[in-house]
């Protein structure tokens, strides 16, 4: 297949931060060789989760060209973003990549009446020619997200609830009509009552405006509800990605196993396996500078070549997994371990 | 045995500027007790009343909040302390920490940076019981962070050297030093990984295990009280919404709202449509007449809009706010 049938198409990002003086210092990896591809003809919502710290918000600002990649390339709709150069082509660019926010109530100014922020979006991107026009334009958008313009006219952020002040920066983001959303971890903030509503309204976009989205999340819960395919990052790898009943119904890479088995499931009944003890480190464990596979420390099912190599990708049936367990020379070391 | 026993409770904020007054009804008519050994959860959305709720009950009333009405009785093996009447004098020395501890959100905010851990033990155990014999007391906490299974390491670490998880640990470990008949768990896993929640929840339990005291542990996240609580409350816009045993408020919800809560959930392994409440939770300035939740219920009756539901028991164990139940219908 060739590149141009993609819509977003991230090939070996590496992000390497400089971390302590100007002489010296060291550098940490937040993102690591990172692949991954979402289909222009098939809108999909694809999670990246992983924990705090796992790189996934450093990922998300390389893919809005808010920060430049230390190695590897990112192409949207066939062209490599860090050839944009011009401010026409950037406002292109922006256009059909939009951003939505961890909490609604920081995006919007509490001073500025909520509805400003849509129309200067909608004039910032043209998208109307005069203000008949932009109220249409802004109307549409928050039609989408189930409110209207008479609904949010004149009103401050405080005015409305979570759950509605984030439906409006969903609409915002719907305005310039772009083809992929980006939001990162959309819904932490909103109340659980209010939650389900914008979560079912990424699966609405996707399936009736045909948008992509890229879903940046810590809870695997909603992120199993809405999305297609899921990728789990650890220490600024990808150690797990494939459709997402595989991945959390079959987790091959044992940092998926013990990520699941974290979640509580709202069912008492079911308590055993999370109730089962498990080991914390007591100090912040320098996972980012290991050497091999990142969780090594960690795993219950670490191997002597886990610690000196970073682990092969390995397709497991639908699922792509950065472990030797499934390697063939992890498979040899194994052997080799029990005579 | 009751240990603490809240009745009819009434905590309004209340303030007054420029002649506007403002106030807010945080805690409105609540009514429930404790019982020695159990984990107690109290549920709820943000601004409900939950951090209310604790603040009066763990004896921090502070202007603008004012109780209006209502009792709070605690009752430590035959040393009854009425919360309300209670000297400040009196509640640092005899019932603070000793008998209620209370453990926070940000456990970076708890520890003092520029002191190792081992010096706030030091500070907290010299404010409430003096500290005659050093060696004893480096002993005794030693003993204490081993019991609770945390490494001895930690005591001569600051904060900053400890991992997030290790740090709300500590905190749990300073508020257990005196082994109280009360902890109270305001959110203490609500920034932390999933895997570190779990092994902080598992903490607690263990500590409630061995000790055999009552831990009441809020937290609006619901999958943490399906595995932790033994009985819980729902609070919807600072009234009880429901009271029950955990497991019933899973697997037989009666109040419209937390059947809706329940419902909402979402697992890994289930992908049916979850829907969600229309409206958005009320202010508590402006509250609703009636039931704080009429506006939002899909089985809203007349009655509903103009008069307040009771509590009513309709199992055993088991109350619930609502017109749609009578005492003992069910």
């Amino acid at each position: 297949m060739s590149t141009s049938e993609k819509l977003l198409d991230v090939q070996h990002v590496t992000v390497k931060f400089h971390i302590g003086g100007l002489l010296g210092g060291t550098f940490l990896t937040a993102v690591n060789d990172v692949s991954f591809s979402l289909e222009s003809n098939k809108p999909e919502i694809f999670t990246l989760a992983g924990e705090s710290g796992s790189g996934k918000t450093t990922l998300s600002r390389v893919l809005l060209r808010d920060l430049e990649p230390t190695a590897g390339r990112v192409l949207f709709e066939g062209r490599d973003v860090s050839t944009i150069r011009k401010r026409s082509e950037f406002i292109e660019f922006m256009k059909k990549v939009q951003p939505v926010f961890q909490n609604p109530f920081e995006t919007f100014s509490p001073l500025r009446r909520v509805e400003a922020y849509l129309f200067d979006t909608a004039n910032n991107f043209k998208m109307a020619s005069n203000d008949r026009d932009a109220a249409r334009v802004v109307d549409d958008a928050l039609r989408n997200v189930g409110l209207s313009l008479d609904e949010v006219r004149q009103r401050y952020p405080h005015e409305l609830s979570g759950g509605q002040i984030q439906r409006v920066s969903v609409a915002r983001a719907l305005i310039s009509q772009p083809r992929l959303i980006l939001a990162d971890e959309p819904v932490s903030m909103v109340d659980a009552s209010l939650r389900m509503e914008i979560v079912n309204l990424f699966r609405k976009l996707r399936d009736e405006k045909g948008v992509s989205v890229l879903y940046i999340t810590h809870d695997l819960a909603t992120a199993y509800y809405i999305s297609d395919r899921i990728a789990i990052m650890l220490r600024g790898y990808i150690v797990e990605m494939g459709p997402v009943e595989d991945v959390l119904e079959r987790p091959a890479h044992p940092y998926t196993q013990l990520l699941k088995e974290s979640v509580p499931e709202p069912a008492p009944q079911k308590r055993e396996t999370w109730a089962r003890h498990i080991e914390l480190g007591a100090t912040e464990v320098k996972e980012y500078g290991r050497i091999g596979c990142k969780f090594a420390g960690r795993c219950p099912k670490v191997m002597d070549i886990c610690r000196e190599a970073d682990p092969p990708n390995v397709q497991v049936g639908q699922q792509m997994v950065k472990c030797y367990l499934y390697s063939e020379r992890g498979e040899k070391a194994a052997a080799e371990a029990q005579p | 045995m009751t240990l603490l026993s809240v009745r009819n409770l009434r905590a309004y904020y209340q303030t007054e500027a420029y002649g506007i007054s403002r106030t807010v009804q945080a805690v409105d008519g609540i009514s429930f007790d404790l019982f020695p050994n159990e984990i107690y959860g109290v549920a709820g959305e943000s601004s409900c009343g939950k951090t209310t709720l604790i603040k009066v009950i763990s004896g921090n009333i502070k202007h603008p909040l004012k109780v209006l009405e209502g009792s709070v009785i605690y009752n430590f093996n035959g040393y009854q302390v009425d919360m309300l009447q209670i000297s400040e004098d009196e509640l640092r020395r005899n019932v603070r920490w000793k008998q209620i501890s209370y453990v926070m959100q940000g456990s970076m905010s708890v520890l003092n940076p520029v002191r190792k851990v081992i010096k706030t033990f030091e500070d907290i155990v010299r404010t409430h019981e003096g500290i005659t014999d050093k060696k004893k007391f480096l002993e005794q906490t030693r003993a204490h962070i081993n019991r609770l299974g945390l490494p001895t390491d930690v005591l001569n670490a600051y904060p900053h050297q400890l991992s997030g998880g290790m740090r709300q640990r500590v905190a749990i470990a300073l508020a257990t030093v005196f082994q109280p008949a009360l902890i109270i768990a305001d959110e203490p896993t609500t920034a932390l990984d999933v895997v570190v929640q779990r092994g902080v929840l598992h903490m607690i339990k263990d500590i409630q295990a061995m000790s055999k005291n009552t831990v009441l542990l809020v937290t609006h996240d619901m999958a943490v009280h399906a595995n932790v609580t033994d009985r819980m409350m729902i609070m919807y816009a600072g009234r009880i919404a429901e009271e029950a045993p955990t497991e019933s408020i899973f697997n037989a919800p009666l109040h419209p709202y937390t059947q809706h809560l329940i419902n909402s959930l979402p697992m890994i392994g289930e992908k049916t449509t979850r829907t969600s409440l229309g409206g958005s939770p009320p202010n508590l300035a402006n509250p609703p007449g009636g039931c704080r939740f009429h506006p939002r219920c899909p089985h809203v009756m007349d009655e509903c809009r103009t008069v307040v539901p009771d509590l009513v028991t309709v199992k055993e164990r088991h109350r619930v706010a609502c017109h749609l139940f009578k005492e003992d219908s069910v």
